[in-house]
């Protein structure tokens, strides 16, 4: 074997050693390396109601409602599959509609969603104002 | 060798494109910021804020494909020991930790807005931040040494090792749930982005390109005459 094909196989073999043990740890870690759970993995999930998580779909349209003061409001989150009823008392950022993508951090009791931070998820489409109002 | 060594060629042609490249980068960038700023519609749901993206998309794309060319030059100075190599991987490094520090602070001044925070650890941000790091160490690596042979051999190893990051940046959103929203051109059915948002984001696209070339051909020649420099000296010493 001569001395630079030696080095092209140690090149590759160790890259390929470090790749394996990367992605081992990324794997074995999924639970840390994903931002928020969709209400169908919260589900299957057996969540302390101690640890503060973060939870994140579409708003589900019409699901939106203001609570006994005006700073609390309820909504639901939804991936498709199953949804789950977020209660937040403050500022929703500006992008939130219904509809749109939305990330709630907080605490999972009794089946309800106590979020102390909701931030707006939006998607990957741009399109201009005109395009979109014609579409709907 | 299997690459021309012959350096004076390479800086022959680099020198002649140089003021291709500077004449392109100095058009495009106000024609580029002109259809971004002025002429593309605002977004449906952002708005003007969408603006934000033809500063902060392109910056990512150089920010990683400079990492790519690191990574590359890297693998050949070791295996075919060229010094051109070497000399690529230094010259990108600024210019790739420049490019991912605009899309860190860009993205920032987009996500606050937007999001309604600066910053998250989700896998994207998190990732692109390592990114960033890496740049630095490998600027630190490769001038902590005396013999800029070792410097350069030390550096090379690590770009290599950090090239696992480019593509968990790239696939982050497909991979794990993020905050950051995934790709919008890179897509089986087609890009999610119209066609007169598009426009202004390739216009910048191909400024920033430009501009890299530009500052590649610059760094390149200064780290060269610094080689020469010190060859000289080294000899004018033993002398």
């Amino acid at each position: 074997m001569s001395n630079r094909k030696y080095r092209v196989t140690m090149l590759i073999g160790c890259l390929a050693f470090i790749a394996t043990a990367v992605a081992l740890v990324l794997i074995a870690f999924e639970d840390s390396v994903v931002f928020f759970f969709t209400p169908t993995e919260l589900q299957s999930k057996q969540i302390n109601p101690e640890r503060r998580i973060r939870v994140g779909g579409l708003v589900e349209d019409g699901s939106t409602q203001r609570g006994p003061s005006d700073a609390e409001i309820r909504f639901k989150v939804t991936d498709g599959n199953t949804s789950l009823t977020i209660r937040y008392i403050g500022i929703l950022p500006d992008l939130f509609r219904e509809g749109q993508g939305v990330v709630a951090q907080g605490y999972l009791h009794n089946a309800v969603f106590q979020a102390d931070e909701v931030l707006a998820k939006h998607d990957e489409t741009y399109m201009p104002r005109n395009l979109a109002t014609a579409i709907k | 060798m299997h690459y021309p060594s012959n350096m004076n060629r390479f800086f022959c042609i680099a020198n002649a494109i140089l003021p291709i490249f500077c004449v392109v980068s100095a058009g495009m960038f106000p024609v580029g910021l002109y259809y971004a700023l002025i002429e593309s519609p605002a977004d449906y749901l952002q708005g003007d804020t969408v603006r934000i993206m033809y500063v902060h998309v392109p910056a990512a794309w150089g920010a990683m494909i400079c990492y790519l060319i690191m990574a590359t030059a890297s693998a050949t100075f070791l295996i075919w020991n060229h010094p051109l190599a070497d000399l690529v991987a230094r010259a990108a490094a600024p210019i790739g930790a420049s490019f991912t520090l605009i899309a860190l602070v860009t993205g920032s001044f987009w996500g606050q807005p937007v999001w309604g925070t600066g910053w998250v650890w989700d896998a994207r941000l998190t990732s692109v931040l390592i990114l960033f790091f890496l740049y630095l160490g490998y600027i630190a690596l490769v001038n902590a040494f005396e013999d800029p042979d070792r410097g350069g051999r030390s550096g090379a190893v690590l770009a290599l090792v950090g090239a696992i990051n480019v593509p968990i940046i790239k696939f982050s959103v497909d991979w794990w749930n993020t905050l950051h929203q995934s790709s919008s051109l890179l897509r089986i059915h087609g890009p999610s982005i119209a066609p007169e948002m598009l426009l202004p984001l390739l216009l910048m696209g191909c400024a920033y390109f430009s501009l890299f070339v530009v500052m590649m051909i610059l760094r390149l020649r200064g780290l060269y005459a610094g080689r020469l420099l010190r060859q000289m000296r080294m000899a004018a010493t033993s002398r």
